[in-house]
């Protein structure tokens, strides 16, 4: 399984870096899973050639979801589950925001699926996608303050 | 507040709000409707009523306790919950499972999809208005629900798959009780097809009904049943085994009609599967053999143990009290869930609480899909889709 893991790997990783070489900043590999590191800025370009590099495939956007590194500043990394049903085969894409600056490219022109994932981070993290359509809160009522996923937000909630 | 601005005048539309009481959206779903005439212009979902912060929960817990949390939120296929988060976090710290405590895994999660899908057709029939077959589903749902009770101690809330293996060995008596069940399932089936399959009226509200093609259904993430009814034959279990399933022999039924009734009958042909599935589990489970893996520090001790070896008890009490630590990393473990693909996503910083735990849930994703059924049909059939999809309110808000 890990064999095969890295066979592949290598060929998602050379496909995107035969494509841009910008695109691909830092691999890594663990516990079989691949996970590409993304510059901000090129994100929704390399999702893009993931999905419609015909030798990559990336046909369903499985999952999106953030991680708070609080104190590390990026704090915010995003990562998105990548899947080709055709191929079986999964990846991740990592990228890192700040919390300066916390937006990002919506990847919704994309794959529409990422609408409701991407309102759910923006939502519990605070996150604004740039090009989302509809940019709502999705979990929360519209009046609730703050965003209880970032790790200063306390557990027990704000009183 | 989801609000919906409606044009005036002559073309005025008119918005109705269904839910979030509505006895036919499952739970506490909200939709917006704009209406002209009784054609659905425009439908928006509204969520997060029964939004209870399970994620955020799980970084104030230790690993094992956050396993009770996961219970509660697809409350029809806890035990698949439970699977989904301990893959995570086993692939995360490196474990392996005794293979005795997989096929118990995957006997008890085939079950669960029975029982999924039995309360799926149930409240469905009901919503189309065929009152009998709720009672009937759910008698043999009981049945299941006796077998968990067996098993874990508890109908719903099993919390029975632990990290590692198992919490408790089968009970006595446990393979007669499934067989007895096995044997009695299949004639139920046909039962319920001879009700529906061919039903005039049942056909009428479902067929042609909720079309989306399955490019739409797959650029809006949608897995599960909803897929495979569009011709797609993407199962998780196929696709990328865990606990042992590539040792099991079963098909994965498709329709290509990708609407209600294509739904309903992938769904009744999975029950089929499944009882194929639990048949060979109970094969391979042995009668005696480890249900955990032997990980000191992470598992608990034997009972037995503690009495005897301090070891034991030092890890027993700081297994408890402590909790362990895997080592930094991140983990995704998906499986196919009654719903579709059900993933957890586990980061650990190397301290005894997960910095993050994400659950991507089929049903909410899967929601998505919702306006893009109803739009242009009748308000009548709105039921028939949201019924369809089969959504857990609990795992949509989580």
């Amino acid at each position: 399984m890990t064999q095969l893991a890295n066979a592949s790997a290598s060929t998602v990783v050379e496909k995107l870096r035969g494509w841009n070489p910008q695109a691909v900043s830092q691999v890594v590999e663990y516990r079989g899973e691949i996970t590409i590191v993304v510059p901000k800025e090129l994100l929704r370009a390399t999702a893009q050639q993931c999905r419609d590099n015909p030798a990559l495939n990336f046909n369903l956007l499985s999952d999106a979801t953030c991680v708070d590194r609080f104190p590390v500043e990026p704090r915010f990394e995003l990562n998105y589950q990548l899947l080709s049903i055709p191929r079986r085969e999964r990846v991740r894409l990592r990228t890192s925001v700040s919390i300066q600056r916390p937006v990002i490219d919506s990847l919704v022109p994309v794959w529409t699926g990422a609408n409701w994932l991407e309102r759910e981070i923006f939502d519990l993290f605070g996150i604004r996608f740039e090009g989302h359509p509809d940019l709502r809160r999705i979990l929360l009522p519209d009046d609730f303050e703050g965003a209880p996923l970032r790790r200063d937000f306390p557990v027990e909630g704000k009183r | 507040m989801t609000t919906v601005e409606t044009a005036v005048g002559a073309t005025k539309s008119m918005v109705l709000n269904m839910g979030p009481q509505h006895p036919s959206t499952h739970g506490v779903l909200r939709v917006l409707l704009e209406l002209d005439g009784e054609n659905v212009i425009k439908a928006i979902p509204d969520l997060g009523y029964l939004h209870t912060g399970i994620e955020k929960s799980c970084e104030d817990k230790t690993y094992s306790q956050a396993i009770t949390l996961t219970d509660r939120m697809d409350y029809l296929n806890p035990l698949g919950n439970n699977l989904v988060y301990c893959l995570a976090v086993e692939k995360l710290l490196g474990l392996e499972v005794p293979k005795r405590a997989q096929y118990i895994r995957v006997m008890l999660v085939e079950l669960q999809r029975i029982s999924s899908h039995l309360v799926w057709l149930g409240t469905h029939a009901l919503d189309m208005g065929a009152m009998s077959l709720m009672l009937y589903c759910f008698r043999e749902r009981e049945e299941i629900l006796k077998i968990f009770e067996r098993f874990a101690g508890q109908r719903m809330m099993t919390s029975y798959i632990r990290i590692g293996g198992l919490a408790l060995q089968p009970p006595a008596g446990w393979r007669e009780h499934v067989k007895r069940f096995l044997d009695m399932m299949p004639p139920r089936i046909d039962e319920y097809e001879a009700l529906l399959t061919e039903n005039r009226i049942w056909q009428g509200r479902l067929k042609g009904v909720g079309y989306v093609s399955a490019e739409d259904l797959i650029a809006l993430s949608t897995t599960g049943p909803g897929l495979r009814a569009a011709g797609v034959a993407y199962d998780n279990r196929k696709a990328f085994p865990y606990s042992s399933y590539e040792e099991f022999e079963f098909n994965v039924p498709t329709r290509t009609e990708s609407d209600c009734y294509a739904r309903y009958l992938v769904r009744v042909a999975e029950m089929r599967e499944s009882v194929k599935i639990v048949r060979q589990a109970v094969e391979k489970i042995t009668d005696e053999g480890a249900i955990k893996t032997e990980a000191p520090g992470i598992v608990p001790p034997e009972r037995e143990k503690m009495k005897t070896e301090m070891e034991a008890l030092i890890y027993h009490f700081k297994i408890f009290t402590e909790g362990f630590s895997p080592p930094p990393g991140e983990a995704f473990a998906t499986v196919e869930s009654p719903r579709g693909e059900l993933g957890c996503f586990v980061a650990s910083d190397g301290s005894p609480k997960p910095l993050r735990v994400h659950f991507r849930s089929p049903s909410f994703v899967n929601l998505q899909a919702l306006p893009k059924m109803v739009e242009g049909q009748l308000i009548a059939d709105t039921v028939a889709c949201i019924g369809t999809i089969d959504i857990v309110l609990g795992e949509v808000d989580r």
